[in-house]
């Protein structure tokens, strides 16, 4: 009995299905055991090729960039601006990213990404205090007060929309809107913020409405019941019911907002030296990989700044993972 | 007094207490009205989206006794319990057209605060429902909604509304365990522990045992008898001998179809001592309901 399985019956010969057949044994014909081991190889084929751009992507992303990433330098230095300035002494550079100073070659370079990697952090912090607890508050007058209202359903609506705008679009709004009219330097960290919030917001407002629309109705009627005002019952009960997934929710916002570039293109400008305020413009690690990636000897920086932008991703996730799993509670029913 | 006694009793007196005080506010005392009816209900209908669940309502409800309704599934007994504590508020599209006295007070009087109808109205539901926190934070969570602050006056209250619960000894040693690791018997009665920690003066139980095995069952069942000094307790219920064992009244809910059977409309039947209901019913429902033929 025990050699016998269901699942992998052991290969038989064509006249063995004439011949004594153990009722457990599958009677599956030839056609079908053919198909089903055809369907099996298609899937671990379309697995196998789906894999190969994302491990091809990250071996080479390491291979290239591991060795700037390794150096203290990397992490508290200037970005060098002897390699950049074939780029952006050019005048069609200065027209397009904004004066960058007059920089001069020297012999030794220092390659550092501090600016690019505290600008990152700069931005998308600003962005994630300004969208996430908004996008909480909206998904709980969604789904908590709302319901199916006419003014929740078009907000809905309109949220999802926006969902699907491309984040350029984000980034000419707020270049428009922002940085055109209320800055005299133009570009600063502020707008970047102001911008990957934008992007943010809808995805962390249908995230956090999913995940209130998972807490059970029979939790908001058992606090209900015990004469809880509903805003008490939303605080108390709900929210913190939700917020693992609304934890995760928003962190993932957030490793997507740490990786867009052409938003930041237009607000955040480009400079090689760390500025640690919201004001006056600073970089990112994405325009850092869009800016070096086309300049003669800034590739090895591209290289670089990919993979810390992944470090940093990959933070955020490990992050939000952690926090869920810390906080997660089980809802039954 | 005995049942027998109630059952002869004239219909219990109205007092209508003066529309100024139909206000229901935190702290705010009550009246005494003299009456030993806790809730009078008046043509009682129930409309979900127009169409009437239940209609026309007349039942008493009298203090310190236990209520049973029974009757079989779609008859309305729960909707009518809703109405009771005005948990159909949070349905969409219920409506109530008739009168819900409470103590004298109209229930769905505009000036009625249904937070406050509830907090002195506890409930418990049909399934286990603890909040995904600590056994400690389910009971001391009406206390603590309602203003209670000190650590050492909460703690009071969760081992008085657990050893009242007939649960403290069970769960002294891990109060900061989470109720939702508990089975489903200890978490309905962890409910119960809950409702009664916000010290309602009524306790709703919607078929509070049907997701319950026997023994839990008959746990509950000796808590209910145990509560019942202190509490009015109306109870929902599909097991008739539940409601034989456990209640003081029971009032039978029946159902009836329209022309074209596709609606449903429940009503009460008939309302009387246990004893006078599973022996011997005025209404011929009653009596086909009790003894098996139908339902």
């Amino acid at each position: 009995m025990a050699t016998v399985t269901v699942d992998a019956p052991t290969p038989r010969t064509a006249d063995a299905s004439s011949a004594q057949h153990h009722p457990l044994q599958s009677s599956l014909s030839r056609g079908r055991r053919t198909r089903n081991r055809l369907a099996n190889a298609w899937m671990i084929l379309s697995l196998a090729i789906a894999a190969v751009p994302l491990l091809a992507v990250l071996v080479v992303l390491v291979v290239k960039g591991a060795g700037l990433i390794a150096s203290t330098d990397w992490w508290t230095e200037s970005i060098p601006s002897n390699v950049a300035a074939n780029a952006f002494g050019t005048q069609e550079a200065q027209d397009a990213f904004g004066n960058v100073g007059t920089v001069a070659k020297t012999e030794e370079v220092v390659y550092g990404m501090q600016p690019a990697i505290v600008g990152t952090l700069l931005t998308t912090g600003l962005a994630a205090l300004l969208s996430i607890p908004l996008g909480i508050a909206a998904a709980v007058y969604l789904n908590e007060y709302g319901g199916k209202n006419r003014s929740a359903s078009t907000i809905r609506f309109f949220t999802d929309v926006m969902t699907g705008v491309p984040s350029v679009v984000m980034g000419i709004f707020v270049y428009t809107v922002w940085v055109l009219n209320f800055e005299q330097s133009g570009r600063s960290g502020l707008a970047g913020g102001l911008a990957l919030a934008c992007l943010m917001l809808p995805v962390v407002v249908r995230s956090a409405e999913e995940m209130l629309r998972l807490v059970p109705n029979s939790l908001r009627e058992a606090s209900a019941a015990l004469g809880t005002p509903k805003w008490k019952t939303t605080t108390r009960v709900v929210l913190p019911a939700a917020m693992p997934g609304i934890t995760s929710g928003a962190m993932l916002a957030i490793a997507r907002a740490a990786g867009e570039t052409a938003p930041i293109l237009f607000t955040v400008g480009v400079v090689s030296a760390t500025n640690f305020s919201l004001f006056g413009q600073n970089t990112t690690l994405s325009a850092q990989i869009f800016s070096n990636a086309t300049q003669p000897g800034g590739e090895s920086i591209a290289w670089g700044a990919a993979l810390t932008l992944i470090v940093v991703v990959m933070a955020f996730t490990l992050a939000a993972r952690f926090v869920s799993s810390k906080f997660a509670v089980r809802i039954d029913q | 007094m005995t049942t027998n006694e109630r059952a002869d009793a004239p219909a219990v007196t109205t007092a209508t207490a003066p529309i100024g005080a139909a206000r229901l506010q935190p702290n705010e005392e009550i009246p005494t009205v003299v009456t030993e009816a806790v809730f009078e209900t008046r043509d009682l209908s129930v409309l979900y989206s127009g169409f009437r669940a239940v209609r026309d309502v007349n039942l008493t409800i009298r203090r310190g006794e236990i209520t049973a309704f029974i009757g079989s599934s779609g008859c309305g007994k729960s909707t009518v319990l809703r109405c009771l504590n005005r948990m159909n508020d949070l349905i969409e599209g219920a409506s109530v057209e008739g009168e819900v006295r409470y103590r004298g007070v109209d229930l769905y009087d505009p000036a009625v605060n249904p937070v406050e109808v509830r907090r002195r109205i506890g409930m418990v539901f049909q399934r286990p429902n603890p909040f995904p926190k600590s056994i400690w934070h389910n009971i001391a969570y009406g206390p603590r909604v309602a203003g209670v602050k000190k650590k050492s006056e909460l703690d009071d209250i969760v081992e008085r509304s657990l050893r009242r619960a007939a649960l403290w000894d069970e769960v002294k040693d891990r109060l900061d365990a989470s109720a939702m690791g508990m089975s489903g018997g200890q978490q309905q009665r962890l409910c119960i522990a809950r409702a009664i920690a916000s010290e309602p003066e009524v306790l709703l139980m919607d078929e509070p045992c049907s997701a319950l095995d026997p023994i839990a069952t008959a746990r509950v069942e000796d808590l209910m008898r145990e509560l019942r000094d202190d509490y009015t307790i109306v109870i929902v219920t599909h097991n008739m001998q539940q409601a034989a064992r456990a209640s003081d009244m029971t009032a039978f809910f029946g159902v009836e179809v329209n022309p074209n059977g596709d609606r449903r409309t429940g009503m009460l039947v008939e309302c009387d001592t246990t004893a006078t209901i599973f022996s011997n019913p005025s209404d011929e429902r009653t009596e086909n309901y009790i003894t098996g033929r139908v339902g």
